[in-house]
């Protein structure tokens, strides 16, 4: 075996090529590992302080008075729960019709409009939503629903409902794009009338997409709490499920006890946080595991 | 079978086939098309609806103190005198603070994701990256508060204070809790996570054969990087860090928690300030009077023009590079 007559290791410029080229993928790990850190981080920093004040009382009871320690955030989990229903039953009918004219009826130069400001929606910051869902129901009276010239948990769910609804929409539309069209065909060579195709092929087709698309905005709308500041903060400290009441809720508890002096109410904040950590990354994280397996499932059946 | 039967068996298209399309159908359709059709138009009138509400709540505040509201520094309840400059120059401060930072970051953090990774852990990581957007911004500020600020104020601050100490920016006591340092900290946090997604989408669109023609060439994986991914999609990049640009500009509740909501600002980033966003937030039970909430609503409506404006051309500009790849798949 002779030797080859060029070598075939790298020298200086090569050499200086390689360096670079492993410094930059160097650089390119450690930032998605700094990424990951911070979110270890994060997610370690609540565990461990919220975990503490965990216990029964916390599910069941309301704030304890100032200075005492114990106490719960029974008030708030029920208020979160009641915003978060409410505003899904405005945004999941809205933002499902939306789709459903976007992709089954609209001329295409309309339906593009729709995407563009339903994007420009959810890019809108949460708190100008908030401040648009003061003016329209808090500073002025809504006599028909019972609401107006002050807070109120529909007025909070309003807000909540803004900010999902083009998460809602988007989703939807993603999922509905997915149905083949050789089903709509074939509905429609029988003599299937259009809306019978829809509600009865397309419809049921993405039902399981268009859920959690849903479930992706409920795990958003539970941690909000911008559009909450000025539409529902000023509440009771008991549990109450008068929606036209203004309600506590988990964010704005925590926004809340996060900037009081006492340390009982940062005990209660981090555990307040760990419970929201919690739903809001286990939701997303199924829904997410869900959307992409239908997605998949979609894409073969094409 | 089917060419048994006969021609005569067949049923003849009748001249008035439309009318037998039964009529609960033509209802059907046309209740369905309406209903759609009313929410499609509705979920557009409340991007319009927020505008012209938003715009009418500051019009007192807006004809008490005209344009000049904008380059106004004072901020004083009791005697009505409102300006905003401080809390945009904040604003935009804290932002592209935000954005320099999370900028590199996020694009490496795509490169990583969509050139580099070996494919089995390409999702698990990108689908944790997407997780810390999905960190509400409350718990992502609880956090600044307690951990990250005191960090910052004992460890980072002081370190590039004697580093970079002469430079005014890094003056100051470094060992201060509440500073628009932390701020631009949390607000890179919560921009990654956008900009990565979207640069990784761009990078996965850049069509292979352009990359492996450079490897082909003889490329190092870095300079295919560096002169075809990245330049075959660079407006689409920019797109991308101006909509992550987008969310630091209307982040509120986890700026004003880490911040210290103070004016005038100071030189160096290491004392309190103050944003636009977390200015509203942290006054939604302070005001004393109907000229100071209309004062709030024009710094919002300031906040929604900056928004809109900045969110409207990047989503154009990534539309274009979505379209563009979508015409060639």
């Amino acid at each position: 075996v002779s030797e080859p007559a060029i070598s075939l290791k790298a020298s200086g410029r090569g050499r200086r090529r390689l360096f670079a080229n492993r410094v930059a993928e160097g650089a390119a790990i450690g930032a998605a590992g700094a990424a990951i850190l911070v979110l270890a981080v994060v997610i370690w920093s609540v565990g461990s302080r919220g975990i503490g004040a965990l216990n029964v009382d916390f599910f069941t009871k309301g704030p304890a008075l100032f200075g005492e320690s114990g106490g719960g955030i029974a008030p708030a989990i029920v208020g979160t729960i009641m915003l978060v229903l409410i505003a899904t039953l405005i945004a999941l009918p809205i933002g499902v019709l939306t789709a459903l004219f976007v992709s089954e009826f609209a001329p295409p130069s309309f339906a593009r409009q729709v995407r563009l400001w339903l994007d420009v929606l959810n890019g809108f910051p949460s708190i100008v939503i908030g401040i648009f869902v003061f003016t329209i129901c808090v500073k002025q009276a809504l006599p028909v629903l019972g609401i107006g010239h002050h807070q109120s948990a529909i007025a909070g769910s309003v807000g909540l409902a803004v900010i999902m609804l083009p998460l809602v929409a988007r989703s939807t539309m993603e999922v509905l794009a997915l149905v083949p069209n050789h089903l709509r065909e074939a509905s429609l060579a029988l003599g299937v009338s259009k809306w019978q195709t829809v509600l009865r092929v397309v419809l049921p087709t993405s039902i399981g997409g268009i859920l959690t698309g849903t479930t992706l905005a409920v795990a958003r709308a539970a941690g909000e709490t911008a559009p909450l500041l000025f539409t529902c903060s000023i509440a009771g400290q008991i549990v109450d499920w008068n929606p036209t009441h203004s309600v506590q809720s988990i964010p704005l508890t925590i926004f809340l006890y996060s900037e009081s002096a006492d340390p009982n109410l940062h005990e209660q904040a981090w555990a307040a946080a760990f419970i929201l950590i919690l739903f809001v990354l286990v939701t997303s994280l199924t829904s997410r595991l869900l959307l992409e397996r239908s997605r998949k499932k979609m894409g073969l059946s094409r | 079978m089917l060419a048994r039967v006969e021609a005569a068996s067949i049923p003849q298209p009748s001249a008035d086939l439309p009318r037998t399309r039964r009529r609960g159908d033509r209802i059907g359709d046309g209740l369905l098309y309406g209903l759609t059709a009313v929410a499609a138009i509705a979920s557009v009138v409340v991007v319009f609806a927020i505008i012209w509400r938003v715009f009418d709540g500051a019009w007192p505040a807006i004809k008490e103190y005209g344009l000049s509201f904008v380059w106004h520094s004072e901020w004083n309840a009791p005697l009505s005198q409102f300006g905003a400059r401080e809390f945009i120059i904040g604003t935009v401060v804290t932002s592209f603070g935000a954005m320099v930072l999370a900028a590199p970051l996020s694009i490496a953090i795509a490169l990583f994701l969509s050139e580099l990774a070996p494919p089995s852990v390409r999702a698990p990581i990108g689908t944790l990256i997407d997780m810390l957007a999905a960190v509400p911004s409350v718990v992502i500020g609880l956090w600044g508060i307690y951990v990250l600020a005191p960090f910052n104020a004992n460890h980072v601050q002081p370190a590039i204070h004697a580093v970079l100490g002469w430079l005014p920016i890094f003056g100051g006591d470094p060992h201060t809790e509440s500073t628009v340092f932390s701020a631009i900290i949390v607000l890179t946090i919560m921009t990654i996570p956008i900009t990565t997604s979207i640069c990784r989408e761009l990078f996965l669109g850049v069509p292979s054969e352009l990359e492996e023609g450079s490897i082909g060439l003889g490329a190092t994986r870095w300079e295919m990087v560096k002169t075809v991914t990245v330049p075959s999609v660079r407006g689409g990049v920019v797109a991308a860090i101006v909509l992550g640009l987008g969310r630091a500009l209307g982040e509120a509740i986890a700026v004003t928690q880490v911040i210290g909501n103070f004016i005038p600002l100071s030189r160096t980033l290491f004392a309190p300030g103050d944003t636009i966003a977390s200015r509203v937030a942290n006054q939604y039970q302070g005001a004393i009077s109907d000229i100071q909430i209309s004062a709030l609503i024009y710094l919002a409506l300031i906040l929604l023009v900056i928004s809109f404006v900045t969110n409207l051309t990047a989503q154009r500009i990534v539309k274009r590079f979505e379209a563009q790849r979508t015409g060639r798949a």
